[in-house]
């Protein structure tokens, strides 16, 4: 399909480089290449490209500096801020087929990877080493390590283990200008001058294609024990939340739900959870069986000072494995209630996690929104979904208007637009409220050093 | 048009069920085609993009698009996946149905296959079993092993022929009377049972089994000896008229009234079966006699745990060897019923066997219903993927509930030199019945 303003022959002269296997240019093969998971964002590539090389990659590269054309590298698409949709001109590059483990060094605790691999593969490789890879974003079992590299993804275990950045001991990169660069090591620690791989995390495919990646593992917990409470208000729930942070406890998970998801993910896959209170935690301790014993005491205390209706330790793994599996779903399942459904991960200092909470309930109030919230409530990244409907501009409006009375609000509270998400093309426009210009203009000046001639990603998370 | 055809047409189709895929991605995983090629077109997402490109307009229905719909399995387990309920396998038959319609894949080879496949032979029960006579005089004269030999055949044709299963010497009604009563039960429930076309044809042995278990049981058996095909393998193929036709036979061939259960045994067959209501507009004669007999098709692993079924007795004295079995899940069994846990049930209730989990046991074996003719190369891709799982767990026997599967990797474990039988689990029940105290392995005599 060739795009109308874009030149033909600029086009005939990719097509005549690769085999028509790795490159895809039909109607039907781009359109299923013109989203990824956030809503209402589309537009196609000018083709898709699977690379076989580095050369390959490099080619491209030239290619589209000569032909005012730009790259997008992208893994499995599930990128919930719109950083994986094309946009003008796009060449997308799918580093999907690059999934293989390269080495893995249990004497170093570190595992090498290409880019396209899942992080359940990752999870899984760690595993057989009984050892263990905490980053566990939601879509775990399909994105790729180069795309949670890319948003700086974070997951259900952020408060105790961290995010992807906490796991990234180095990296291979592509820079726009067609050099091939390692950055970081095998190393534990490292003062060589400016932490370079730590720019590309979290950077949106917007500075460097990555190609290779270095994980740090750390040992598997010996024991788990997870805790469902549930409270009348959702409130409570909040201040227990904050109670239990004050009290210097740190639990490997500490999520929260409200009444909306609940009843979502209990009519995808019931896992038990009490459909008739307002919010629930969902508390995970793990470590040592002494340890876990004793936290798991120390929070059941905690709950108890707020009033929960009911508190219930899961009795085995596979019970565990459950909630978790069902607390997984949550965004999915919420499309349930509506036919367009918008996911927002704006994050703020556990201690104004109530606060946040009751102005979401007001703000869905004024406007008249519905907005179910879920959140990593231990690291205070909160999941605001708003419920709307692409066809009805009227809603949609107003769901954006309250969307960024939320966006404010938290950065009000010395927040952040966005947690875990990336800024994508969904929240580029608040990020001017977060930053300082001069802030601001840093961010962009380290866009223009690294990719002067704006190759790859251009327009994501600012223009 | 009527309100069937606007259900199986992508342009008149609810557009609530087409937008409801959000995209999330959650199918990948879960979609055998994506996870062979990695390309996103070949994913339940891709598909379901293009299919809303060709509602809203913004695509026309292209050969490509026609190609790829063939390309999906129709395995379903995107839909078991899906964590938004999107109703996959609506989108999936309303494609297909267009696809035919339109015409667009039509060429000589394929209109006189799926002509005399799907419109003629596999339309009347008559026809099949004379089809079935003659094949079985061709396999007895040892015509198939002398074509087969044949140097000048295209690799292909052979091929072909080989899929070619072996027909059963008997045929289901010379198996199984009209009515039949328990005798050393009581009489607890009154049963139809179908019998289907492959299975009449090459499982007859399967569907008197069936008869044997739900007798043992306490259920009175019906079997109508003119049944004919169910039409899932029409609805699956774009041809829902035919579907129509087929599923008004069978709605006239059972005294649906009187019966507490009509009971299937082939998971293809069953996914179909429970939705008969959806073929006729509402409000109409066919539309409630269909929506009587959806409330009351079981798949027979399904039935048998809803009244609590008698699990075979061990024997008191010797001590026998056990055998080791496993189960795959056909996919129109796993996902499109929801069936996963009963059959498990069943097995594990059976004396001398040790049952062994097999790893992805609810991926397709790439056999799906003709599938395996029309795409080859994905089918065997998918079929050696299987094979390697089920030789991880030294099984003896592998269990599976439908035909295509029984018949597809029995295929598959020859291919690979593996002596591993392939039973469908209510004949190992079947076989429990009647163990004999034989001091070894009872199931593998």
């Amino acid at each position: 399909m060739a795009s109308l303003s874009f030149p033909n022959e600029a086009l005939r002269s990719l097509i005549d480089h690769f085999p028509e296997s790795s490159l895809l240019i039909s109607k039907e093969d781009l359109i299923p290449y013109s989203f990824d998971a956030t809503a209402t964002f589309y537009h196609a590539p000018l083709a898709v490209l699977f690379p076989s090389s580095i050369e390959d990659i490099l080619w491209v590269l030239q290619w589209a500096k000569s032909n005012h054309a730009c790259i997008l590298p992208r893994g499995s698409g599930t990128s919930l801020s719109g950083a994986a949709v094309p946009q003008k001109n796009s060449i997308v590059l799918s580093m999907t087929k690059w999934n293989k483990i390269l080495e893995t060094d249990p004497d170093n605790l570190t595992l090498l990877v290409e880019p396209g691999i899942t992080t359940q593969a990752v999870q899984e490789e760690a595993a057989k080493f009984s050892l263990f890879y905490p980053p566990d974003p939601g879509s775990y079992k399909i994105s790729t390590i180069g795309g949670n590299v890319g948003h700086n993804s974070g997951g259900i275990r952020g408060l105790k283990y961290g995010v992807t950045r906490n796991y990234v001991l180095g990296m291979e990169v592509v820079l726009p200008n067609g050099q091939v660069v390692w950055l970081g090591n095998k190393c534990v620690k490292d003062s060589a001058g400016y932490s370079l791989k730590d720019l590309f995390i979290g950077s949106e495919g917007t500075l460097g294609i990555v190609t290779k990646v270095l994980l740090r593992l750390i040992p598997k917990p010996q024991e788990r024990q997870v805790i469902l409470a549930s409270f009348p208000t959702l409130e409570a729930a909040s201040e227990a939340t904050s109670a239990i942070i004050k009290a210097a406890l740190i639990p490997s998970a500490l999520e929260f739900l409200d009444q909306k998801t609940i009843e979502c993910i209990e009519a995808y896959s019931p896992a038990g959870f009490p459909k008739e209170s307002q919010a629930v935690l969902l508390i995970e301790s793990d470590g040592h069986p002494q340890a876990v014993q004793d936290e798991i005491i120390r929070i059941s205390q905690v709950l108890k000072q707020y009033g929960p209706l009911e508190i219930k330790i899961a009795e085995n793994p596979k019970q565990q494995e459950q909630l978790w599996s069902a607390r997984k779903v949550a965004f999915s399942a919420l499309a349930r209630k509506a036919p367009t459904v918008l996911l927002e991960d704006v994050t703020v200092p556990r201690s104004s996690l109530a606060q946040m909470i009751h102005k979401i309930q007001q703000i869905s109030k004024t406007y008249a929104v519905e907005i179910a919230v879920y959140a990593h409530m231990g690291d205070g990244n909160l999941h605001p979904v708003f419920l709307g409907d692409e066809k009805n501009k009227d809603l949609m409006e107003k769901v954006f208007r309250a969307m960024k009375e939320i966006f404010l609000y938290a950065i009000k509270l010395g927040g952040t637009v966005t947690g875990e998400h990336g800024v994508g093309l969904a929240k580029k426009e608040f990020l001017a409220y977060q930053y300082k210009s001069e802030e601001f203009q840093l961010l962009k000046n380290i866009k223009k050093i690294l990719d002067p001639d704006n190759l790859l990603n251009p327009g994501k998370i600012f223009d | 048009m009527n309100k069937l055809s606007a259900k199986h047409s992508l342009l008149s189709l609810d557009s609530t069920i087409i937008q409801k895929c959000i995209h999330c991605g959650m199918c990948l995983p879960s979609c055998p085609t994506y996870q062979e090629t990695k390309i996103e077109r070949n994913s339940p997402r891709g598909r379901i993009a293009l299919m809303r490109a060709i509602a809203e307009k913004r695509m026309d229905l292209t050969a490509s698009f026609a190609h790829e719909l063939y390309f999906c399995l129709g395995c379903l387990a995107c839909q078991t996946a899906c964590p938004v309920g999107v109703d996959y396998k609506t989108l999936f038959e309303a494609s297909r149905q267009d696809i035919e319609k339109s015409k667009i894949l039509n060429n000589p080879l394929r209109l006189l296959a799926r002509t005399f496949l799907i419109n003629y032979l596999f339309l009347s029960s008559r026809r099949l079993r004379t089809f079935g006579r003659l094949l079985r005089i061709y396999q007895r004269m040892g015509l198939d092993r002398f074509f087969k030999s044949l140097p000048f055949l295209p690799a292909k044709l052979k091929d072909m022929l080989a899929q070619i299963p072996s027909i059963a010497p008997h045929f289901s009604f010379e198996l199984i009377p009209p009515r039949e009563l328990p005798i050393n039960t009581p009489t607890r429930w009154k049963v139809g049972l179908l019998t289907g076309c492959i299975q009449d044809l090459v499982f007859s042995k399967i569907n008197r089994d069936t008869a044997d278990v739900l007798l043992y049981n306490g259920c009175e058996v019906i079997c109508p000896p003119e049944q004919g095909c169910c039409g899932s393998l029409h609805a699956h193929n774009g041809e829902m008229e035919t579907a129509e036709r087929l599923a008004k036979k069978l709605l006239a061939a059972f005294p649906i009234e009187e019966l507490d259960a009509i009971i299937t045994n082939s998971a293809g067959c069953g996914s179909h079966l429970k939705h008969f209501s959806d073929l006729f507009p509402p409000g109409t004669f066919w539309r409630k006699k269909a929506e009587a007999w959806d409330k009351k098709v079981y798949d027979i692993h399904e039935w048998l745990i809803k009244i609590g079924f008698s699990p075979p007795q061990a024997f008191a004295s010797t001590n026998q060897s056990h055998t080791v079995i496993t189960y795959h899940d056909a996919c129109h069994l796993c996902h499109g019923q929801k069936i996963k846990n009963e059959p498990r049930t069943i097995l594990q209730s059976l004396p001398y066997v040790q049952f062994i989990e097999l790893e992805e046991s609810d991926h397709c074996c790439g056999s799906a219903g003709i599938y395996n003719i029309l795409q080859p190369e994905m089918a065997h891709k998918l079929l050696n993927k299987k094979v390697e799982k089920i030789k991880k767990t030294k099984a003896s026997i592998v269990c599976t509930a439908n035909p295509g599967c029984l018949l597809f990797i029995e295929k598959g474990l020859k291919k690979h030199h593996l002596n591993i039988q392939t039973i469908h689990p209510i004949s190992l029940l079947a076989k429990g019945y009647k163990l004999k105290d034989t001091g070894s392995s009872p199931f593998l005599q």
